[in-house]
């Protein structure tokens, strides 16, 4: 039963940062239509940059990190103007592709500044970790979940009542109605890269701090795939519980079933649940189903 | 005699199968007389060396090929072909090695066997498309990779199979030449296919799916059939591919038919153009020979900075996004489309148009 509810916990504090780097995925996708593939760079930029402002100029991390958000921000304006926007009306492949071009850019570039080591980072959160009822919670996972909670609440209440939240939700409803209600779409989509930039470097330092800095990390871009897909592409409600999700099924299915396969399941689950869903409910559980018309 | 050097100057077509024709002028048919002169006696002016990669971008065109008439003709997105290059591959070593057949069956079953998977694997495109297709494909090429890499007793697990290269008779194929020719009359025999694939009712199917898959449901394709034939058709190709690259490179593994490869394949086809059988081979020659070239650039700066080696794997990553990102944003029609417009402006040289 501890080994259960061990797993369990863990499910959800791993799936809390996995709706974190998957609200970056969703915010793109509802207002610009295009996939973020290289989503997975942007939530290894942040926490790298953070680390050096911490370890070579001795920043402490709250100031680290409000710099650190303020490039994140910058980056993905740069992304959104330099490559986004040129591509704006292409089919959806290339914008696929310009994404993956663009992760396999940052990817490269990233690696080539910093190496492939990986790198701690100086402990912030504190090390001794917390035992309820048996079960062992670090720090560090319990801070990832209630920053994850309070980021979901902070963007409901966002895309409720703020009028940049209200402007996203038109621009992605429709764009030719928002563009003719006098609203600026190039505002609406610079500042949805922006703010996917600052969530990814937020869910990256988190991470950071639990694993580690390496460059490999951003393959978490791609781990969290299913998370959108299961959650409904369109649904930020749907990314933090297919967030949740996924984080339990994966552990589960890793506690439970590795052993009798031989180890990697881990990776494997959430893409046998993704072509499980898109078979039996295509547009995820919250996502919103669209007419297809001739 | 006519003038070999006379090109058509416009339409004058006069019945459907004039227009059909693949070679419409005399012109036409020389020319591609001398690209198959050219090709098959390359070995004797080209280095072993260059051969060598001539064969890696002659199997990779056959990937593209088939890759293009999946994405750029059906316009079904596909971001699993790494995978399906590993079924091929595998189904040929284990065919081969473990079963002993000859290589010159083992080629066509791994192209049928990896047809039916990506078959198999393209019944979801009937429900799905664009982005939601994209993510069954990747899902596809991880769980395929799973299996291959867990399914030790067939495929030997993470450490790979080790095959060897075919023979005819007494002959083998084990030097570069030798493989040489059979990956370039393989090649020829692909394009072949996929120029008339396009002539027929088939190709115009296809191209109906790609431009607006319900009106082409409503004037009476079977979507269905003509999705799930794309796949089936495009993964054949792959199959093939994937078997002559582990034939020539000997060896199979599961890293080497990462998401690393699938997107190599999908770089060759937007760079090349999309739908276009030409632009698949001109991408991949240039995808295959992009980082050879930045290798030996490499090479020549290392005399000032000894480092540079330790990042000539992460400078290949950034070199290869931002082709990818130029290509998309300043030429989206690809390689093909500057060929075209090379032509039309030597077409009416002195004049402008």
């Amino acid at each position: 039963m501890t080994f259960f509810l061990q797993m369990l916990v863990t499910g959800v504090v791993v799936g809390s940062i996995y709706g974190l780097v998957a609200l970056g995925f969703v915010l793109i996708y509802r207002a610009s239509g295009a996939l973020n593939l290289a989503n997975g760079e942007f939530v290894i930029i942040g926490p790298y940059i953070c680390l050096i402002l911490m370890t070579a100029y001795k920043i402490p991390f709250f100031y680290a990190l409000i710099i650190t958000l303020v490039f994140s921000a910058v980056l993905g304006l740069v992304v959104e103007r330099l490559v986004i926007r040129p591509i704006q009306n292409a089919p959806v492949v290339s914008v696929i592709m310009a994404t993956i071009g663009l992760s396999s850019l940052l990817g490269g570039a990233v690696h080539m500044i910093w190496g492939h080591q990986t790198r701690t980072f100086p402990p912030v959160f504190p090390q001794t970790p917390i035992n309820i009822a048996g079960v062992i919670i670090t720090p560090v996972y319990l801070w990832s979940f209630i920053v994850v909670v309070f980021l979901l609440v902070i963007f409901s209440l966002f895309f409720k009542f703020s009028k940049m939240g209200i402007a996203m939700r038109a621009v992605a409803d429709d764009r030719q109605a928002a563009l003719s209600m006098g609203m600026s779409v190039k505002y609406v989509y610079a500042a949805t890269w922006m703010i996917a930039a600052v969530v990814a470097a937020v869910g990256g330092v988190l991470l950071g701090n639990i694993n580690g800095l390496s460059p490999t990390m951003s393959a978490i871009g791609l781990t969290v795939l299913p998370v959108v897909i299961l959650g409904g592409l369109d649904s930020v409600l749907g990314a933090i519980i297919g967030g949740f999700i996924i984080g339990i099924l994966q552990n589960l299915a890793g506690g439970y079933l590795d052993p009798l396969v031989g180890g990697g399941l881990k990776d494997v689950v959430p893409f046998v649940i993704v072509l499980l869903i898109l078979m039996l409910k295509p547009h995820g559980l919250f996502g919103s189903r669209r007419i297809e018309r001739v | 005699m006519r003038n070999l050097f006379v090109r058509e100057s416009g339409n004058y077509k006069t019945s459907y199968s004039d227009d059909m024709k693949l070679f419409g002028t005399t012109g036409a048919k020389v020319k591609a007389l001398l690209i198959v002169l050219i090709v098959l006696t390359l070995p004797l002016v080209a280095s072993n060396y260059w051969i060598g990669l001539f064969t890696l971008c002659a199997i990779a065109s056959v990937g593209a090929i088939g890759l293009n008439i999946l994405t750029g003709l059906t316009g079904q997105i596909s971001i699993g072909v790494g995978a399906f290059l590993g079924v091929g591959g595998y189904t040929s070593a284990i065919l081969t090695s473990t079963y002993g057949l000859s290589f010159w069956i083992a080629l066509p079953i791994a192209g049928i066997v990896t047809a039916l998977i990506g078959g198999l694997f393209g019944i979801p495109s009937l429900r799905l498309n664009g982005l939601y297709l994209a993510i069954a494909t990747l899902a596809a090429q991880v769980i395929i990779l799973f299996v291959i890499s867990r399914w030790d007793s067939l495929t030997g697990g993470t450490a790979g199979m080790v095959l060897n290269r075919p023979t005819i008779g007494e002959f083998s194929l084990s030097s570069n030449t030798g493989y040489y020719y059979l990956c370039a009359i393989i090649l020829l025999l692909t394009i072949l296919y996929a120029t008339n694939l396009l002539r027929t009712r088939t190709g115009r199917a296809f191209l109906a799916v790609r431009d607006r898959d319900i009106a082409a449901q409503i004037m009476g394709i079977n979507l269905f059939k003509y999705k799930v034939m794309a796949f089936a058709i495009s993964s054949f190709f792959v199959g093939i591919a994937g078997a002559l690259l582990a034939h020539y490179t000997m060896i199979v593994s599961p890293e080497l038919y990462n998401f690393h490869v699938s997107i190599e394949y999908l770089a060759m086809i937007l760079i090349g153009g999309l739908g276009s059988i030409f632009g698949s081979i001109l991408g991949a020659f240039f995808i295959t020979l992009l980082p050879v070239s930045l290798s030996s650039m490499i090479d020549v700066l290392a005399a000032f900075a000894p480092d540079l080696y330790q990042l000539l794997s992460a400078f290949k990553d950034f070199v290869f996004g931002a082709v990818i990102i130029l290509f998309l944003i300043f030429e989206p029609g690809g390689l093909a489309h500057i060929w075209i417009n090379m032509k039309k402006y030597f077409r009416l040289w002195p004049f402008s148009y």
